[in-house]
């Protein structure tokens, strides 16, 4: 198939992941393997996993005790779920936008200065230098260049969701997580966002979380479609969209699911 | 709804103009800042300083809020932050428990408690010559008592904090300490202002609990090892007593003025922080 020669180098490879809250099996024996460089979409309806899953990569799953995380993520070949992995480091290695921005309670300009902090950053005209950069990144520095000192909670929730983007490629991730990025934005700020990540896809691994299936065709290189905890179905964005095997995955996409 | 809204917002307007309107019978003989700042209360002479008592009023309520305000803060955040959640539901009945007890009981358990261990040990321990009725009785009594009203504020408010606030922290890289510091606690300083102006308030205005373990002797004090005087203790002591003495009855209702005003004070302050820090 012409569509494989395009999946590469393998960025993260997750092998029989299972997740469980209590005696509910959230993620079943999930296995993805999701390239570098690419856009790597995980589709499927709500609630069924796709941000437990995202919150596994990034361990944050360790701030809900109640979930027990079991089996192999591989992130440039260490297994991130092991015990003494340093999660900070893992974390610093991944931005992370969720549905609706969260800017820190702190002014435009110390929400990107902050992560630069983190990163172990301490020279003030650097940080001053790479915020500005940062902000272009996001195409959000000329909104807000005469207003960095302003509350960042002030910005309109487009604007925000920008600046989380900046925010988040600050500290310099190889890896952006995306959690539905766009489902609180007008159809404008959305736009952006998506445009964005194909730009950012030449630098970074993506990995998109959406039940928005036009958003998922338009920039997907490849597609992970989960229904309740398993993955039902994966490959390149052809091959799921136009030809897909599974019945699920087929009455997913035709929107006679039920 | 209207007329009871009208009654509720005009109550505090009317409560000032009528202790005004008591005590103004001083006003009217003395200059309001001999009032305020003359140290002598030797009402038998018509001698009203009120400075002791206003002077008694604040050491006791800071030194309280100092005492209480870190304990606070540093156990909303390990009780919200860094605990399973069970611990507090376990927490939560017994801080209503401490909310609950009469201030009575807390001025008995100062009496019995407190007051024997600063005579014997810790005064001793700074060298210090005290009978254990004293200032700093009365902050220990009083920071127990408002703990668990700023304790149950505080940590509802770490809990009104979108978990997703923390997540994005967190997910920069950042510790949990870290979170905490920059991110958390500012995000819930309004507040956290508020919780301790509430707690402020109550200490200021406590009456039994403080006037059972602070001393009640007129004088300024000059250690927290003195024994001094407050003004709820001033009133509830002697109103009913004594109202022979000219002007006394007049006297103490300017007290409950100066009480009232000061609360208004601390209210105005607390609302402007509030509103400074409440941008983000």
């Amino acid at each position: 198939m012409g569509g494989k020669a395009m999946i590469n180098t393998k960025k993260i490879t997750i092998k029989n992941l299972n997740v469980f809250a209590g005696k509910t099996q959230i993620l079943k024996d999930i296995n993805i393997e999701i390239p570098e460089n690419k856009i790597t979409v995980i589709m499927g309806p709500s609630g069924c996993g796709k941000t437990t899953l995202l919150k596994c990569m990034n361990r944050l799953t360790d701030l809900y005790p109640e979930l027990k995380v079991t089996g192999d993520i591989r992130i440039n070949g260490n297994n991130i779920l092991k015990a003494g992995e340093d999660i900070y480091e893992l974390r610093q290695n991944m931005g992370l936008l969720s549905q609706r921005p969260y800017p820190l309670p702190m002014n435009i300009y110390n929400n990107v200065a902050y992560a630069l902090k983190l990163r172990g950053i301490r020279k003030k005209r650097e940080i001053q230098k790479m915020v500005v950069h940062y902000l272009q990144q996001a195409t959000l520095w000329d909104e807000v260049k005469h207003r960095l000192r302003e509350p960042a909670s002030r910005l309109s929730i487009g604007q925000q969701q920008r600046l989380c983007l900046a925010r988040g490629l600050a500290v310099d991730p190889g890896i952006i997580l995306a959690d539905e990025p766009t489902s609180a934005l007008d159809p404008i700020s959305s736009q952006y966002i998506e445009q964005k990540f194909v730009e950012l896809k030449n630098d970074y691994t993506i990995v998109l979380v959406t039940h928005i299936l036009r958003q998922a065709k338009r920039i997907a290189d490849y597609v992970v479609f989960i229904y309740l905890g398993e993955v039902i179905e994966q490959g390149t964005v052809q091959e799921v969209f136009e030809n897909p095997k599974m019945e699920k995955t087929k009455q997913y996409l035709s929107g006679t699911f039920n | 709804m209207i007329v009871s809204l009208m009654i509720v917002s005009l109550l505090p307007f009317f409560l000032f103009l009528g202790l005004y309107l008591k005590s103004f019978l001083l006003l009217h003989d003395y200059h309001l800042g001999n009032l305020l700042f003359s140290k002598e209360w030797k009402p038998g002479i018509g001698k009203f300083g009120f400075y002791p008592f206003i002077v008694g009023s604040i050491w006791v309520t800071l030194l309280a809020m100092l005492i209480s305000a870190p304990i606070c803060l540093l156990s909303a955040i390990h009780v919200t932050q860094f605990t399973k959640k069970h611990v507090l539901r376990i927490m939560h009945p017994a801080i209503d428990i401490l909310a609950g007890i009469p201030s009575v009981v807390y001025g008995l358990w100062g009496i019995l408690v407190i007051v024997p261990f600063i005579s014997r040990y810790l005064g001793p321990f700074f060298g210090v010559q005290t009978m254990g009725y004293s200032i700093l009785a009365a902050a220990f009594v009083l920071a127990i008592m408002i703990i668990p009203f700023i304790l149950n504020i505080l940590i509802e408010i770490f809990r009104t904090i979108p978990i997703a606030l923390k997540e994005s922290s967190l997910a920069l890289g950042a510790t949990e300490w870290q979170t905490v510091k920059h991110v958390l606690v500012k995000k819930a300083l309004p507040g956290i202002i508020a919780a301790f102006g509430f707690g402020l308030a109550r200490a200021f205005g406590e009456t039994m609990a403080v006037l059972m373990v602070v001393g009640n002797v007129v004088k300024l004090p000059h250690s927290v090892f003195d024994p001094g005087y407050t003004l709820p203790a001033l009133i509830a002591n002697n109103y009913g007593e004594m109202l022979s003495i000219p002007k006394y009855d007049s006297a103490l209702m300017f007290a409950a003025l100066v009480l009232l005003g000061v609360s208004l004070f601390f209210n105005l302050i607390m609302h402007f922080f509030i509103i400074r820090f409440n941008k983000y």
